[in-house]
């Protein structure tokens, strides 16, 4: 857990990578509150903040009875959020940092072509490694 | 949801030793069903404060209540609560097996197979004359007291006096799913702040008798920040916000700052080459307990 940021709030994110990740696909069911403090060591009111909020978000819903499940469209909702971060919590300090180091927008493009293009051929030699 | 009626209430409390003032008008109340801590420095009025809740200590002024009652010699509320005390002290010859046959008598509660179960996780020798034991197995039968005692209104002071690290999560674990289960009030003095942090929803800090904070863990957490520069830099960014803490090391300064930054403060301390860090949920309950320099003489001894 991150020191700095309410532990309710990492919670729901933690659930939220698992939804975007696949490892929690729609439909299925999520575990309980009592669990997720169980396995966070966290107070069991705390982890119950983190599953609310998904609830309210429409990430997750409430079967009564039976237990709590992520909601059909919870990726495609996560992932237009998660977009609209991304701006403000890379973007934004990469601009920051690119102007203060006097990087000009045309570089700072170059540079991130540049680096798509060398991430990607040790991606197509990793994979026609894997293939031999 | 509606508001519950308090388990404790306490109002105006104090309690006196001859000239020593060993809590200073204390109030508080504390929500049925959560596990608060009570922090503090040694010496803060903790465990008095914890005895006048279980009747074991009268107070010089003021009131304690549990459920709505006075809890001195009050047998049914009494029933109801569990004291780990520090250093519970057993008559000669007594054995931790004696100690677990004779808790059903004082605990309403009491679930004999829970504590059979705890005394094999914490490795408890059963047929030992309790003195012998060591510190660590004596904090051990106090917890399995504490937990199987299953009383709605639970005080562990300073459970785990020389409890192995093995031995304090599985404490944590069992508090936790025992606590879900069946859901009752548990206060916990600790000075292992770290790593009982998470577990508690409420914190209550003394220093020197006095009740610093009464709040809830989620808002404690994050609400200072630690910034780091050059000093001047350093003061300048915290001129006119609450400093809690200050540090230097020749020209540079580390300043501990009350309340939330925004992100545009972020952003202004950043711009001024300044570091900001979060605040570990123990180090401020260090810099609100530790007497701090006057700022200003601090500033001027720097800049001489």
């Amino acid at each position: 857990m991150d020191e700095g940021r309410p532990i309710f709030q990492q919670i729901a994110e933690r659930v939220e990578n698992d939804i975007l990740s696949g490892a929690l696909s729609e439909e299925a069911q999520v575990p309980s509150t009592n669990e997720f403090a169980m396995y966070y060591r966290i107070n069991p009111a705390t982890a119950g903040k983190g599953v609310n909020l998904l609830v309210e978000q429409g990430i997750l819903y409430k079967r009564r009875g039976i237990g709590m499940f992520v909601a059909t469209g919870a990726r495609d909702r996560i992932t237009t959020r998660r977009r609209e971060l991304f701006v403000l919590e890379y973007i934004a300090p990469m601009l920051a940092e690119a102007a203060s180091l006097g990087i000009t927008p045309d570089h700072l493009t170059q540079l991130i072509k540049t680096q798509l293009i060398d991430t990607q051929l040790i991606d197509n030699q990793l994979s026609e490694k894997e293939t031999r | 949801m509606n508001s519950q009626t308090p388990v404790i209430q306490v109002d105006g409390l104090s309690r006196t030793y001859r000239d020593v003032s060993a809590l200073t008008d204390v109030t508080f109340s504390l929500q049925p069903g959560i596990i608060c801590g009570l922090l503090g420095r040694n010496g803060a009025g903790k465990t008095t404060l914890m005895r006048m809740l279980t009747g074991q200590e009268f107070p010089s002024a003021g009131s304690a209540r549990v459920f709505g009652e006075d809890p001195v010699e009050n047998s049914t509320v009494l029933q109801q609560m569990c004291f780990v005390s520090e250093g519970q002290r057993y008559p000669d010859g007594y054995q931790a097996r004696h100690v677990l046959a004779g808790a059903p008598w004082f605990f309403a509660n009491w679930d004999a197979a829970f504590a059979d179960d705890l005394v094999g996780k914490f490795r408890l020798p059963l047929k030992r004359d309790v003195r012998k034991l060591s510190r660590g197995q004596q904090s051990a039968l106090g917890v399995i007291l504490g937990l199987a005692s299953r009383a709605p209104v639970t005080i562990f002071d300073e459970p785990y006096l020389g409890l192995d690290a093995v031995a304090r999560h599985t404490f944590y674990d069992t508090l936790l799913a025992d606590y879900a289960e069946q859901p009752r009030t548990v206060l916990l003095s600790t000075h292992l702040i770290d790593e009982v942090s998470n577990l508690l929803e409420h914190v209550l800090v003394l220093d020197e008798g006095r009740l610093l904070l009464d709040q809830s863990a989620e808002s404690l957490r994050g609400s200072a920040s630690a910034v780091a520069g050059r000093a001047g830099d350093v003061d300048s960014f915290a001129e006119g916000r609450e400093v809690l803490h200050r540090d230097t090391l020749g020209g540079l300064a580390t300043v501990t700052i009350s309340g939330r930054l925004s992100a545009a403060d972020h952003r202004a301390a950043v711009a001024a080459g300044l570091e900001v860090a979060p605040v570990s949920f123990q180090q401020l309950i260090v810099d609100l307990t530790t007497p701090s320099t006057p700022r200003s003489a601090v500033a001027s001894a720097v800049y001489e």
